[in-house]
């Protein structure tokens, strides 16, 4: 699907051919020949014109605030570029920087690995386990909202909530409830110590992840015709696993596959709930993630060629993974 | 979809009988388990509520009382003083929040119907596949990967610190413009539109006549979700404008809870948080049927 424009070919070998006078338009009723009628580019305008005046103002923004930034950003990263002066070409320098003497990258790529390592799958999997076991209850509506919420929620506005339940005093909600039941003795600062801030972090993210993918599920599951599972009974379906592997996951495949492209974006480019809770640079980095030292880079230093290199990654990696999501999800027993 | 019940026909303890048992046989365990978890689920935000209309007394209290006792306004008084402080007035903050977000939502619903349209129901359209590819590439990559160029653009231009940089790169809302097009695939008949044509109709007429009437749902999910993308979004505010006169609530949110004497405004952020979380829930409990049936229809066939 991807780069294969089959329709703009057939459209020039007819059009083509036009030219030479015998011009023959695809219709859904077949082929139909006209006597008079405008050709090349006119006719190419006549056709499709409509469709592309439609299409133009999402295309023109799309171009300007996507295509062209993204192609920018590649150009970038091959350069030394701080804004004030024109950037200068370095070739791969960058790169060779940030792979094999930014320590600071290493810990955030380290840090967004173990995120989304974690966070991606334990995320997909609840929202789908979640999203399985509302369906069929009455009181469906309001416990999907329930589990909603938080992931509409901001992470800059319910970091104020997080940061009173972790709070390092023993005045925080989780210090003062460990003191009380005396598991430790002195407050422990959850957002200072290392080995505690991917945790929290992490913690807080899959409090805010049945998002789309949860919503995405819910609704797929209703797709999912009751009869299906009336025959799947009759060829020997046995117990809801099997239900659920054999019928209800191929049913929603495109919505899975929805679902994981989604979590799989989140994963890696974590940065506000880190940031709202452990600040930027969080101590000793422990909290530091790609996008942070991205954003690090770009808006504090104002270093955008050594920013773009890293945002350059972030998409290879990110795009990398969702090709072999689609390619896993394409594979399996088809329909 | 009500699934039918079935009964047990052998003795079985594996973990497939206890998942049966949680989800049919009865309803209760499952309660048991999902009540609880929902509980916990809403529970900061609850308190993001109720803190917001605690006195200054409850505020200070130790241990801090989960819920407000004696309600009263005095926090949201305390962050228009809280932002007097700073140089522009938070109800500038909240103007500008909701200016960009309203004009930016519509903007986006509206172009990104139109692009689906052809996209979904044009008989041929060379460069469709292209086209749509490049959407769902997009949908792949971090939004926060094209921000850095994307400022370099929006300078070029000359848009830094105008509404214009808050609202323009967000038009190119490619997960918007997945959405319409699956949902238009699904939800729009082929044939109503050949009729219409026939009867010769117009396109920009079927597309707002015929076509965005049964999208209805659609376009909903759309408001809904771009509405809470934008509301929450912090990013493109702190990165695209400079002056204060043009920041929005989720950014003197960030100032408030992260300048000097934060402590000293608890209130002042209480009730800040609550302004940024509660009309997002607010959007989407009004229209949460209409994203459910839109939602059925987003996923990728690959």
């Amino acid at each position: 699907m991807w780069f294969r424009a089959t329709e703009a070919f057939q459209w020039f070998e007819q059009g083509g051919n036009g030219m030479a006078g015998r011009t023959e338009v695809m219709t859904s009723r077949g082929m139909v020949s006209t006597a008079a009628r405008p050709e090349g580019l006119a006719l190419f305008w006549q056709k499709f014109g409509t469709s592309y005046l439609f299409m133009a103002p999402f295309l023109i923004f799309f171009a300007i605030f996507v295509v062209a930034p993204v192609l920018t950003a590649v150009y970038l990263s091959f350069t030394y570029f701080n804004v004030l002066e024109a950037p200068r070409f370095i070739g791969w320098s960058n790169y060779k920087l940030l792979f094999l003497e930014d320590d600071v990258f290493i810990i955030a790529i380290a840090n967004t690995l173990t995120f989304a390592i974690i966070t991606g799958p334990v995320g997909f999997f609840l929202s789908f386990m979640f999203a399985w076991l509302i369906n069929p209850l009455k009181l469906k509506t309001p416990l999907a909202l329930c589990f909603y919420a938080p992931s509409i929620t901001g992470a800059v506005a319910m970091g104020v909530v997080w940061k009173i339940v972790f709070s390092g005093d023993r005045y925080g909600y989780l210090n003062n409830w460990l003191l009380g039941i005396g598991v430790i003795d002195e407050p422990y600062q959850f957002l200072a110590e290392q080995a505690a801030i991917m945790p929290v972090i992490m913690f807080v993210a899959l409090w805010m992840s049945m998002g789309t993918g949860f919503l995405v599920f819910l609704a797929g599951l209703q797709t999912v015709p009751g009869d299906l599972y009336e025959a799947g009974k009759m060829d020997g379906i046995r117990n809801p696993l099997q239900e659920v592997w054999y019928i209800t996951l191929p049913m929603i495949k495109p919505q899975l596959l929805f679902g994981s492209v989604m979590a799989v974006v989140a994963g890696f480019s974590v940065f506000e709930v880190a940031t709202s809770l452990a600040g930027l640079p969080s101590p000793l980095y422990a909290g530091h993630t790609i996008v942070a030292h991205m954003y690090d880079f770009a808006f504090i230093r104002f270093e955008m060629g050594y920013a773009t290199t890293v945002a350059v990654f972030l998409f290879l990696l990110t795009f990398g993974l969702g090709r072999l999501l689609m390619r896993m999800f394409s594979s399996k027993n088809e329909y | 979809m009500a699934v039918l019940v079935r009964r047990p026909q052998t003795v079985d303890f594996s973990v497939a009988k206890v998942l049966r048992f949680l989800r049919k046989q009865t309803p209760a365990p499952s309660y048991l388990f999902l009540i609880p978890m929902a509980v916990f689920s809403m529970l900061p935000i609850v308190y993001v509520i109720s803190t917001a209309f605690k006195p200054l007394e409850e505020l200070l209290l130790f241990p801090p009382p989960f819920l407000v006792r004696r309600p009263t306004l005095d926090n949201f008084q305390d962050l228009l003083l809280a932002t007097n402080a700073l140089a522009v007035p938070f109800t500038r903050y909240l103007f500008n929040s909701i200016f960009v977000v309203l004009t930016t939502v519509m903007l986006q619903v509206l172009m990104c119907s139109m692009c689906a349209y052809p996209l979904s129901k044009a008989r041929v359209l060379p460069g469709r596949n292209f086209i749509f590819g490049m959407i769902v590439a997009a949908l792949m990559f971090a939004p926060q990967v094209t921000r850095i160029p994307q400022y370099l653009v929006v300078q070029k231009i000359g848009l830094i610190d105008t509404y214009g940089a808050l609202i323009l790169p967000a038009l190119a809302w490619s997960y918007g413009l997945f959405m319409m097009k699956q949902f238009m695939d699904n939800a729009v008949p082929n044939e109503l539109i050949e009729a219409a044509r026939v009867d010769g109709a117009q396109e920009w007429t079927i597309f707002w006549n015929i076509v965005m009437p049964n999208v209805a749902p659609a376009w909903n999910t759309l408001l809904i979700f771009g509405f809470i993308q934008l509301w929450n979004d912090s990013f493109s505010p702190l990165v695209f404008t400079r002056s204060e006169a043009m920041k929005t609530v989720s950014v003197a949110m960030i100032s408030l809870t992260n300048g000097p004497a934060s402590i000293a405004r608890q209130g002042a952020q209480a009730a800040a948080a609550f302004l940024m979380t509660a009309p997002t829930i607010t959007v989407f409990l009004l229209r949460q049927a209409k994203v459910i049936e839109t939602m059925a229809h987003s996923g990728i066939k690959s």
